[in-house]
């Protein structure tokens, strides 16, 4: 079935073709006389290239960055080794090795604490996996900063010392979330040893 | 101004002195010819990075090359299979001499969660590679990164790697010390 569309109502200079050809030529090279003529970042100039190195544009604030492992108030790092991150990670890019506490310490026989915390950034996805898993809030993405390129392999492999030293955006190293030691009176959980 | 002070170093005696090699990497840095080799969806960030916002352009690596021939800057960009990994070498062995690859996004640069046998864990299995740029994809930014890092690298003249390294372990020992080491626990 044929459709019929109606002629356009043009008027003579408009069909004569060659005048309106002219007049967005005009507007194109107007504007490249604008643009070049005035400085970026003024008033009409409508370039919108960002100077990368030089000017950088904010990162949304859930943007998701390089993982950086939270400290408890004590410094030591809130993960407990309790593996839920790399069974999350779908890019198997997390490797830990857990260690229980030394005798006497308060956490003995409650939680351990990660001896190897390993992430492979450049096998990472960045998909957050990891930081959904974390019962404790131990690893975050929030650091704000996408992981620089290199000329190496091994270079982005980070251990826990470089991942603990990785601070959140607002440069801090512990999260808002509260933690309670074993021994705090708002302490919940019960250990191996002291059952209430 | 930085890239001119340091090729022409001037003298005393007020000679404007100058090593070739400064002199041609500077050049070479800022007119980097790209060949995309473009497999998978990194090219979308690939595009929003020659794109007008992050205007690739800047840094003289704006013109695609869709012959290896015209190019000096290969772009892996997006996962590369086994099957494809021959093509990917032969194309590199026909572009021009000095030549520089760049692993674009996790995929190219170590197989990313593709864990399985049709997936190459990394480019750099296949053929030489100068930067890698990790991401999934890569931000624009973290493209740029890694261009400059690259162009630092030809204007220092370092083309580290040019051979493949030699892998440590052979596959077998490798599996052998997998064998022989205690199992933990038991």
């Amino acid at each position: 079935m044929a459709k019929l569309i109606s002629r356009p109502n043009m008027t003579a200079a408009e069909a004569m073709y060659v005048p309106e050809i002219a007049k967005g030529l005009g507007i194109t090279i107007g504007r490249f006389f604008k643009n070049t003529f005035s400085s970026r970042g003024t008033e009409g100039n409508e370039i919108d290239t960002i100077d990368y190195p030089e000017e950088r544009r904010t990162y949304p604030e859930r943007f998701r960055g390089i993982h950086r492992l939270t400290h408890r108030a004590d410094g030591s790092p809130r993960c407990v080794a309790c593996l839920c991150c790399s069974t999350a990670c779908p890019a198997q890019c997390i490797h830990i090795e857990a260690a229980e506490y030394p005798q006497g310490d308060a956490r003995h026989g409650y939680e351990r604490f990660p001896k190897v915390f390993v992430i492979d950034e450049l096998r990472c996805i960045f998909c957050g996996f990891c930081v959904e898993a974390c019962p404790c809030d131990a690893i975050r993405m929030d650091s704000g900063l996408h992981m620089p390129p290199s000329t190496q392999r091994a270079h982005f492999i980070f251990d826990k010392e470089m991942l603990m030293a990785i601070p959140a955006a607002d440069g801090s190293f512990e999260t808002k979330n509260p933690r309670h030691e074993p021994g705090d009176p708002t302490h919940p959980g019960v250990d191996r040893e002291h059952h209430h | 101004m930085g890239e001119v002070t340091t090729v022409l170093g001037g003298g005393d005696a007020g000679f404007a002195t100058t090593k070739f090699e400064a002199l041609l990497g500077w050049a070479r840095k800022f007119s980097l010819f790209q060949y995309p080799f473009v497999t998978a969806c990194c090219g979308m960030e690939h595009m929003a990075t020659a794109g007008p916002r992050y205007d690739v352009e800047r840094f003289g690596a704006g013109a695609p090359r869709f012959s290896p021939r015209q190019s000096d800057l290969m772009w892996v960009v997006g996962t590369i299979s086994q099957k494809q990994a021959p093509a990917l070498k032969r194309i590199y062995e026909q572009m021009t001499d000095p030549k520089y690859v760049i692993a674009f996004g996790t995929c190219a640069s170590c197989g990313g969660f593709y864990d399985n046998y049709t997936t190459v864990p990394g480019i750099d299995k296949v053929i030489p590679v100068d930067v890698f740029i990790p991401g999934c994809p890569p931000r624009p930014e973290a493209v740029l990164d890694g261009l400059i890092l690259l162009m630092e690298k030809i204007q220092n003249g370092d083309r580290e790697p040019a051979v493949l390294p030699p892998q440590k372990i052979a596959p077998l020992e490798a599996l052998l010390q997998l064998r022989a080491k205690p199992q933990s626990g038991e």
